[in-house]
């Protein structure tokens, strides 16, 4: 490696990093927190049979799910300005982001519900306990622990997704990477420096995610 | 004078299956009466029924004096037969997020809006009462099957119930364990609990209960105070299900 390209490395490590954390990690901490209560709601009214909210659910899951990521965010920051919407660049990426984990993670959640043992729902009505008391007291707290290790994937997974926000114009860590790239031209090697600072990012994530399987335990001995 | 008044409750699966045929159960105060009958006989959708964790198709069900029509009872009157009753399931059906204690005052905490303090209280001397004061703060998955089963009754008792119903209690329980249960159970009797048990105990209906019922095919076929019950089976069908059932025990 020459002394040029050492240069370019390092002086576009900062550069590249800053929108790292400005953007990246901020969207997908977002999406992703509002995106799990969207799917905790969606899970719950299937698990509460509702039917016309159930109906509603597994549509929303249907076409979320069966459309790309990439369409999403051109739907909503191209599409819908065309019918006066516009929203900008950064909340159309919360907002995409969010509701496209909801219909993941809703279904694990539902799954996560459906694994939690019957009859602690009678148990929790024969001592008077109503629905909602026993959703989250007994059986959201433990739906949560077994879905943990997949949605806490899913999160590490939303981190690398949130390159494509740069098609709709957030200045995020890819975008950022692109236009260093437009004035050095050195592709190999800024393109394989951001990998590593996704990387790095996903690393951090999963020893947070065996620290806090450690520390959920599993009510006891296993 | 009787607290719990069952009459013509009947039951279907789907239209089809006749679960119930139209049963009368009859419990007076301090009462423990043994529900025997082979497996799909309707003794347990019977129970359930009783406690509304299956809806009955029709019959009428009187506790201290108030009547209810169990084809239009609500949602409001439902919860209020369940404040006079408990329920200790064959198994168990702890909560496994909340430890021993937790379990026994998780109902009186929510459901009653009891201080902390107070339900902790009452759920020491419930569960020091099935010898399980030394694990409070052990979760389900700790305990041994004869354990979760004492602290649900230790859950059922904190309610302070007029009667509680256990079904197939002991089902569950390796043969080692069930004594533990049983002695609980009968620890209970003695002190003058009213007590509806649906078991395969033969021992525990001959010895403690006070009355037996032997259902089978979703009718009572017969039923008396349980010492005559066992010494003198007056149907055929009692006669044959009592046989088979003791030859099994023999084994």
């Amino acid at each position: 490696m020459n002394e040029r390209l050492l240069n370019i490395l390092i002086q576009s490590f900062p550069k590249i990093l800053l929108p790292g954390l400005m953007y990246t990690i901020p969207l997908t901490v977002l999406a992703f927190a509002i995106g799990l209560v969207i799917a905790i709601l969606t899970a719950l009214v299937q698990f509460a049979n509702i039917r016309v909210l159930k109906q509603i659910a597994r549509i929303y899951i249907w076409i979320i799910r069966g459309t790309p990521l990439l369409v999403q965010l051109f739907v909503v920051f191209y599409g819908l300005p065309k019918v006066g919407i516009l929203i900008d660049a950064f909340p159309a990426a919360v907002m995409v982001f969010a509701i496209n984990e909801g219909a993941y993670a809703a279904e694990t959640m539902r799954a996560a519900l459906e694994a939690v043992p019957a009859g602690q729902m009678e148990a929790g009505y024969c001592v008077g306990m109503s629905w909602w008391q026993i959703v989250r007291r007994i059986e959201l707290p433990q739906a949560l622990r077994t879905a943990f290790p997949t949605l806490f994937n899913e999160l590490i997974s939303m981190v690398k997704d949130t390159s494509l926000a740069a098609n709709i114009t957030v200045t995020e860590m890819f975008m950022t990477t692109q236009r260093i790239n437009a004035v050095y031209y050195e592709p190999l090697a800024l393109y394989l420096e951001v990998a590593a600072i996704y990387l790095l990012f996903s690393t951090v994530l999963t020893k947070l995610q065996s620290i806090g399987e450690k520390k959920l335990g599993s009510y006891g001995r296993r | 004078m009787s607290m719990l008044e069952v009459k013509g409750i009947r039951k279907s699966f789907d239209g089809k299956t006749q679960v119930l045929n139209g049963i009368d159960v009859s419990v007076s105060k301090g009462e423990v009466i043994a529900i025997l009958g082979p497996s799909g006989g309707g003794k347990t959708t019977l129970l359930r029924c009783i406690n509304f964790l299956e809806k009955a198709d029709s019959g009428s069900l009187s506790l201290d004096g108030k009547t209810y029509d169990l084809a239009k009872i609500t949602k409001k009157e439902i919860a209020e037969i369940r404040r006079k009753t408990a329920f200790v399931f064959q198994n168990y059906n702890l909560f496994l997020n909340k430890t021993a204690l937790q379990n026994v005052t998780e109902g009186l905490i929510v459901a009653r809006k009891m201080e902390k303090a107070k339900a902790e209280e009452i759920g020491r001397a419930a569960l020091e009462k099935v010898g399980m004061l030394e694990r409070v703060d052990y979760y389900p998955n700790q305990l041994s099957g004869g354990q979760q089963q004492r602290v649900a009754i230790a859950r059922a008792l904190a309610t302070d119930p007029e009667i509680i119903y256990f079904d197939e209690p002991t089902s569950a329980l390796d043969p080692e364990l069930t004594g533990e249960v049983l002695g609980v159970m009968r620890r209970l009797a003695d002190e003058g609990m009213t007590m509806l048990v649906v078991t395969h105990e033969l021992g525990f209906a001959k010895n403690i209960s006070t009355r037996t019922m032997f259902i089978e095919g979703g009718v009572v076929v017969e039923e008396a105070p349980s010492r005559e019950f066992f010494a003198n089976p007056r149907q055929e069908r009692t006669k044959a299900f009592l046989r088979a059932i003791s030859s099994k025990e023999e084994e």
